[in-house]
C-alpha cells in the first residue's frame, strides 16, 4: 500500500517536472524568436498601425510598400553586390590559404613543423592591436580597397588548427602509396587530401562565409567610399544612424510607410540569406564546435 | 570551446617530431638538406600562409614600436623620432583612461555573472526532454541568434527600445512613462548583457549538451534504483559530471575578459552613455582612428594586449591545476 503511494507521488512528481521543463523551454524559445518575428510583422504592417503601436502577434493592415521601396533603392542593391563580392572572394581565399597552411603542419614528417606550429599558434594570443594593423594596411595602400577587407582575416588560426586535426585523421599510407606512383606533395594535397576532406572544407566555407557576411567593423574602419560599403555598414547608417536617403532622395516620401517599416524591411532582407542556409549552418557549425571535443 | 577541445589542441601542438629531435645531433648538413629537399613541395604550399602571417600578424607586432615614438604619418615608422615612455606615462596619468579600464572590467564581469549560468540551465533542461522533435525545435530556435550580425542585433535593440518601440509601447500600455533607454548610462550595461544572453546562451549550451551526453547512463540508472528523483539526479549525478566543463569554461571566460565584444558597444553607445559604455577598445578606436593619435592609441592597445595575455596565462594555470585541462 505504502509502496504504491510512493510510486504515485514519484509519478506525479515526474509529470510536474516534465511540465515545468517544457514550459520553461517554450518560454525561452518564444523570447528568442519573438523579437525577430516582431521585426517581420511590423515591416509588413501599415503605417497607421505602427504609429498606434497596436501590433503584437500578427501583421496589421498588410502593407509591402516598404519592401518595394527597399528594392528600388540602388544603394542597397550595390551594398548587397559588394557583400556578395567580399564574401565569395574572401571565403575562397580563406579556405584555400587555410588548407595550404594546415596540410604541411598535419604531416608528421614535415621538417620544421614544430617551429611553424609555434609561429602560427602564437598569433592567437599576441597581436599588434587595432592601430598597428591599421598602419600596416595604410602603408600597403590598401585603404578603401577590397584587399583591406579580404586579406587581413585570410587565415583564422583556430580554423586552421581544426582543419589540421582533420587532415591528421587521414592515413599517411595513402600519401606513401601515391609517392610510389611518382606523385609529389602538392599533387597528393590536391588530388587525395582535399577530395577526402569535403566535409571539413564545407564546414570551413560556412564558418568563413557567415563571418564575412556579418562582418562590419573592418569595412567601417578601412572603407571610406560609400559605393564600396557592404550591407552591414549601410545597415548601420540606415537603422542606427537613421539615414533615410536613397540615390533619388528621401525614401520615406511615400505616405503609406513610416521609417520603421523601411528599417525593419532592411533588417529582414539582410537576414534572408542566413535564414536560407540556416539548416546547413546548424548542422555544420554544431559539428565544427564539437570537432575538437570528440577527438580529445 | 570545451576543455577537451583545448587538451586536444595542446596535444597536437606539442606533438612535434620527437623522433627527429632525438636523432638531431647525428644529422649532418647533408641530411638536413635532404630533409629540406624532400619536403620542398610542402614548403611551397606553406610559403604563402607564412607570408600572410608575417604581413598581417608579425608586422603589426613590430608596429607596436610606434607607441615609443612620436609617430608622424609623413615620416613613417622608421623616420619618426623616439619618445621613450611618454605615451605610457600620459595614459597612466589620465583619470579617463582608468575609467575606461573600470568600465571594461565591470561590463565583462557583469556579462559573465549574468550570462554564464544560462547555457548550463538550457542544456540541463534540454537534456531532460525526451520528445526529440520538441528538443530539436528548441535547439534550432535558440541557436539562431548566433548567426545574426551584430549590426542587426543592435538595430533591433535601437528600434525595440526607441520611444515608440515595442518595450515602450508595453510600458505605456501598463500605464508607465516612456523611457529613452539608450540615452541613460545606468541602462547601458543591462541592455548590453541582455542582448548578449539573448544572442549567445543557446549556442553556448551546445558544449554542455555534449558533455551531458557523455555521462554514463548506468550511473543514472543506479541513482534511480536507489530512489533518487529527477531533481536529485540532476543535483547529485548530472551536475557533478559536467562540473569540470563548467569550471574550465568559467576560468577561460574570465581569462578572456579583456577581449570584450566592442562592436556592439561601438554601435550602441553615444555621447550621453559614455560614462558607463566606453571601454578600452572603443577608446583606442576613437583616439587612434578618429583623432589620429596613433602613438597614444597603440600604447593603450598594448596595455590591453598585455593585461589580456596575463589574465589568460593565469586562467590557464588555474584550469590546469583544477581540472587538468589547458589551452597549451
Amino acid at each position: 500500500m505504502e509502496k504504491q503511494h510512493k510510486k504515485l507521488i514519484s509519478r506525479t512528481g515526474n509529470a510536474l517536472f516534465d511540465i515545468v521543463t517544457y514550459v520553461i523551454l517554450t518560454v525561452l524559445g518564444f523570447i528568442t524568436l519573438y523579437p525577430m518575428w516582431y521585426i517581420l510583422i511590423v515591416s509588413v504592417s501599415s503605417a497607421q498601425h505602427i504609429n498606434l503601436g497596436d501590433i503584437s502577434f500578427w501583421p496589421r493592415g498588410l502593407n509591402f510598400e516598404a519592401y518595394k521601396i527597399v528594392f528600388e533603392n540602388e544603394k542597397i542593391w550595390r551594398a548587397y553586390a559588394n557583400t556578395i563580392l567580399y564574401t565569395v572572394s574572401g571565403t575562397a581565399l580563406q579556405v584555400i590559404l587555410t588548407a595550404m597552411c594546415a596540410y604541411p603542419l598535419s604531416r608528421p614528417d614535415f621538417y620544421g613543423r614544430r617551429i611553424l606550429s609555434i609561429f602560427t599558434t602564437l598569433t592567437m594570443f599576441i597581436s599588434g592591436g587595432m592601430i598597428p594593423l591599421y598602419l600596416v594596411i595604410m602603408n600597403l595602400h590598401m585603404i578603401n580597397t577590397i584587399w583591406a577587407i579580404i586579406l587581413p582575416p585570410a587565415i583564422s588560426t583556430y580554423n586552421m588548427i581544426v582543419m589540421r586535426t582533420s587532415f591528421q585523421a587521414i592515413p599517411h599510407s595513402l600519401a606513401e602509396s601515391a609517392y610510389l606512383d611518382g606523385a609529389n606533395d602538392i599533387q597528393i594535397f590536391a588530388k587525395i587530401i582535399l577530395p577526402l576532406s569535403k566535409a571539413i572544407l564545407a564546414t570551413m566555407t560556412l564558418f568563413y562565409a557567415v563571418a564575412h557576411w556579418n562582418s562590419f567593423f573592418p569595412a567601417m574602419l578601412y572603407l571610406n567610399d560609400q559605393a564600396k560599403y557592404p550591407v552591414q555598414v549601410l545597415m548601420r547608417d540606415i537603422i542606427i544612424s537613421g539615414d533615410m536617403t536613397g540615390d533619388t532622395g528621401d525614401v520615406t516620401g511615400s505616405l503609406n510607410i513610416v521609417a520603421t517599416n523601411y528599417k525593419y524591411a532592411v533588417i529582414i532582407i539582410s537576414m534572408i540569406p542566413i535564414l536560407f542556409v540556416y539548416p546547413f549552418l546548424q548542422k555544420h557549425f554544431t559539428k565544427g564546435v564539437l570537432l575538437g571535443a570528440v577527438k580529445g | 570551446m570545451s576543455g577537451k577541445l583545448f587538451k586536444a589542441k595542446a596535444g597536437k601542438t606539442s606533438l612535434t617530431n620527437t623522433e627527429n629531435d632525438a636523432t638531431m645531433p647525428e644529422i649532418r648538413k647533408t641530411s638536413r638538406i635532404k630533409l629540406l629537399n624532400k619536403n620542398k613541395y610542402l614548403y611551397a604550399l606553406i610559403a604563402l600562409p607564412v607570408v600572410y602571417y608575417i604581413i598581417f600578424h608579425y608586422a603589426p607586432m613590430y608596429g607596436i614600436i610606434v607607441s615609443f615614438k612620436d609617430y608622424n604619418i609623413v615620416k613613417g615608422i622608421m623616420g619618426s623620432p623616439w619618445a621613450g615612455f611618454k605615451w605610457y606615462e600620459k595614459f597612466l596619468a589620465d583619470p579617463y583612461f582608468w575609467k575606461v579600464v573600470r568600465n571594461t572590467f565591470l561590463l565583462s564581469l557583469y556579462n559573465i555573472a549574468w550570462g554564464f549560468p544560462f547555457p548550463i540551465i538550457i542544456a540541463l533542461l534540454l537534456n531532460e526532454v525526451r520528445n526529440r522533435k520538441f528538443k530539436k525545435a528548441i535547439q534550432s530556435v535558440t541557436y539562431l541568434p548566433h548567426f545574426i550580425s551584430t549590426v542587426v542585433v543592435c538595430g533591433m535593440l535601437v528600434s525595440v527600445l526607441s520611444s515608440d518601440g515595442l518595450v515602450n509601447n508595453i510600458i505605456a500600455g501598463l500605464g508607465g512613462e516612456r523611457i529613452q533607454f539608450l540615452m541613460y548610462p545606468e541602462y547601458f550595461r543591462t541592455i548590453y548583457i541582455i542582448s548578449e544572453v539573448w544572442q549567445k546562451a543557446g549556442w553556448t549550451s551546445i558544449i554542455y549538451l555534449a558533455a551531458l551526453t557523455g555521462i554514463d547512463s548506468s550511473i543514472l540508472d543506479a541513482a534511480t534504483i536507489d530512489g533518487a528523483n529527477r531533481m536529485q539526479r540532476i543535483r547529485h549525478v548530472t551536475l557533478p559530471a559536467i562540473t569540470p566543463t563548467i569550471a574550465t569554461l568559467l576560468i577561460m571566460d574570465l581569462g578572456k575578459m579583456m577581449n570584450l565584444g566592442y562592436e556592439k558597444v561601438l554601435l550602441l553607445y553615444n555621447g550621453s552613455t559614455m560614462e558607463t559604455a566606453d571601454i578600452i577598445a572603443t577608446y583606442v578606436y576613437r583616439r587612434g582612428i578618429l583623432q589620429n593619435s596613433f602613438s597614444y592609441a597603440t600604447a593603450v592597445g598594448l596595455f590591453q594586449t598585455v593585461v589580456g595575455v596575463v589574465l589568460l596565462v593565469m586562467a590557464n594555470q588555474i584550469s590546469k591545476k583544477l581540472s587538468e585541462t589547458s589551452l597549451w
